[in-house]
């Protein structure tokens, strides 16, 4: 940065200041990169000229351990790449297997997947709200947003044993089914979460501070949106009525009743309010999910992909053979390709698999939602001033774990 | 294994016809020399492979073309295959929201040979085709930002190329003595464990010394 003063004040007592164009470096370690964005700004005094994000400081090389685990092992994966809603991600590949094998989940693992789905969308948008408001400068929000996340979390625990990383989904349906008594608790959960959300909303939808960092902030046009390959709420909030689950759907979604909430500007406050809605309507979808769901098995009873139970292996020789198959073979997936896409809290979540016959995908594409919308970046914070960079990253809801992979 | 006949999970986005209505339209609209094979994938996913210099046309076709209008690139990448002439696939992943279809783009290239890039199409191609040059070292012809950008600053190699190791050439760590991250060989303190699943009494159904038994049960049979 270089700052030349006129030493000699020109007559009238003014003092012009020249400011070249400079370059800051954004992160990797900045609270609001939302994890380890590196952003090159190249400024011309306050106002951001050119931005280059890099990525990559959390890549994992996800992609190519899956191509070395079996179809099981590589489930897991997938709740490490948003960690913020891990489920999400869990369905997109378990369904792409389900596709390349021939089969369909049983009714009940499907409501018990889509419930599950709704809670990730919950648990994602609570967190990028909230936050999001951290980064513009209100606390409150992320205060009482992690306690409702905590909440959501135990349900995570209840079912597959670990917060963060269930590892529940499978191809063919779930682990295990529902512990007994976890329907009423999350019924009792989502009778007391429209006041949280109306709570947020009185924090921030009026907010004087909130609007001005928010309003007008990185707009995108439908167009631009479209071609910049935005998906999720990003793009509704462009105006564009898109929605997975009711274009495409899957599982059970069909029969759900639930709005898709459109924005018309395309900047950060709609693209916040749209998650707002979306909120209330994914707690729509968790009430039918719990009114609707029938009995039945939670998987499909094929022994040659999902695993028998466990009192059964200690009676019958054919069941200690499937069990000790699956979990050190694994099965074998017929030779094909898909690229299956889920509505994921972010956007639209993909995963192109090939199969090549064997027990492990020979190939494993992430298409992660975050990773089209960060591109975006320039064409987003250009000609804003540096804070509302900081907007726009919290506007489109990165998380490092699905764009780095 | 399962049921092949089993019905369609997901994504089915219409009636099954739409897919292979689409698919004819495709291919009626681009000259046949360019398509060398096209499929509609268990009824639900169209996928066309053309050859590498046809591939712009097609795409701007299929993306300007109102019947198709897809005005979305979802994903590109590569997939790499050592056996084949030439070694990469470069999928194009493209979805129309207007008509609510999705199709799915091949070619083929080598690691010398160029595909030219769709970042005039779609400006959501760059990092797509940034990650197929770091991955599998693709390169896209015009496109003028080839940067690596998911491996780490001066990296070498193309790490999802099958001849690429699962643990890498270097691993990095901080080294107190010189106050610095250092860069050294991989040095794995158990062999590398690699089980090779495909059992032989499956792929293989003759047991050697027994060709003469298994020929007498064939014919018998």
């Amino acid at each position: 940065m270089s700052l030349s003063t006129d030493d000699t004040p020109a007559s009238g007592g003014t003092r012009t200041v020249e400011i070249d164009s400079h370059t800051i470096n954004f992160g990797p370690q900045h609270p609001a990169a939302h994890g380890v964005l590196r952003l090159i700004l190249e400024m011309q005094g306050e106002v951001v000229e050119r931005a280059d994000p890099h990525i990559g400081l959390l890549h994992r090389g996800t992609e190519k351990l899956i191509e070395h685990k079996t179809y099981l092992q590589a489930l897991p994966y997938f709740d490490r790449l948003d960690y913020v809603a891990p489920m999400a991600q869990e369905h997109c590949f378990a369904l792409a297997v389900e596709k390349l094998l021939g089969i369909e989940a049983p009714i009940r693992a499907q409501y018990i997947r889509v419930l599950f789905a709704e809670i990730s969308r919950i648990l994602n948008h609570i967190l990028n709200i909230t936050t999001y408001a951290l980064d513009v400068g209100a606390t409150t929000p992320s205060l009482w947003g992690f306690e409702q996340r905590e909440v959501l979390l135990e349900f995570y625990d209840a079912t597959s044993g670990s917060h963060y990383h269930a590892n529940y989904f499978r191809a063919g349906g779930v682990a295990k089914d529902l512990p007994a008594g976890l329907t009423d608790r999350i019924a009792a959960w989502a009778e007391q979460f429209p006041k949280f959300v109306d709570d947020i909303e009185r924090l921030l939808t009026g907010n004087r501070i909130f609007k001005q960092r928010t309003v007008d902030i990185g707009i995108m046009t439908a167009e631009e949106a479209m071609e910049w390959g935005f998906s999720g709420p990003c793009i509704r909030a462009s105006g564009c009525a898109w929605d997975l689950r009711r274009s495409q759907p899957y599982d059970v979604y069909e029969q759900m009743d639930f709005e898709i909430p459109v924005g018309s500007h395309g900047d950060c406050y709609e693209r916040y309010l749209v998650r707002i809605a979306e909120m209330r309507e994914s707690l729509k979808i968790i009430k039918q999910c719990l009114a609707q769901m029938p009995g039945g098995p939670i998987k499909v009873q094929d022994s040659k992909i999902a695993p028998p139970k466990r009192a059964e292996m200690k009676r019958s020789m054919e069941a200690l053979i499937h069990h000790f198959k699956l979990y050190s073979e694994g099965y074998h997936v017929p030779a094909g390709s898909t690229y299956t896409a889920v509505e994921a809290p972010k956007g639209e979540f993909g995963v192109y698999l090939v199969a090549d016959g064997t027990n492990r995908p020979y190939r494993c594409k992430i298409r992660a939602p975050g990773f089209a919308h960060l591109q975006a970046m320039e064409k987003l914070s250009k000609g804003h001033m540096l804070a509302d960079a900081v907007s726009v990253i919290g506007s489109l809801d990165i998380v490092f774990g699905e764009i780095d992979r | 294994m399962a049921d092949q006949t089993a019905i369609e999970t997901a994504g089915a986005q219409a009636a099954p016809g739409a897919n292979q209505a689409l698919l004819s339209a495709v291919l009626s609209a681009i000259p046949a020399e360019a398509v060398l094979a096209s499929q509609v994938a268990r009824g639900a996913e169209v996928e066309i492979r053309v050859r590498r210099e046809a591939l712009h046309a097609v795409l701007r076709m299929l993306r300007d073309d109102p019947r198709f209008d897809f005005q979305q690139c979802m994903d590109i990448c590569g997939v790499d295959w050592p056996g084949r002439p030439e070694r990469f696939e470069v999928v194009y992943n493209l979805l129309s929201m207007t008509h609510n279809h999705r199709i799915r783009v091949i070619t083929t290239t080598n690691a010398e040979t160029p595909v030219p890039t769709v970042v005039d199409l779609w400006p959501s191609a760059t990092w797509f085709e940034r990650e197929a040059w770091d991955m599998y070292g693709i390169v896209f012809e015009g496109q003028t930002d080839l940067r690596r950008i998911l491996t780490d600053y001066g990296f070498e190699g193309h790490p999802l190329r099958k001849d690429f190791p699962l643990t890498g050439f270097v691993e990095v760590r901080y080294d107190p003595e010189r106050q610095a991250v250092v860069y050294e060989p991989v040095k794995l303190t158990q062999d590398f464990r690699n089980f090779d699943f495909l059992s032989p009494w499956e792929g293989m159904t003759t047991l050697p010394g027994d060709e003469k038994v298994h020929l007498n049960r064939i014919t018998r049979e």
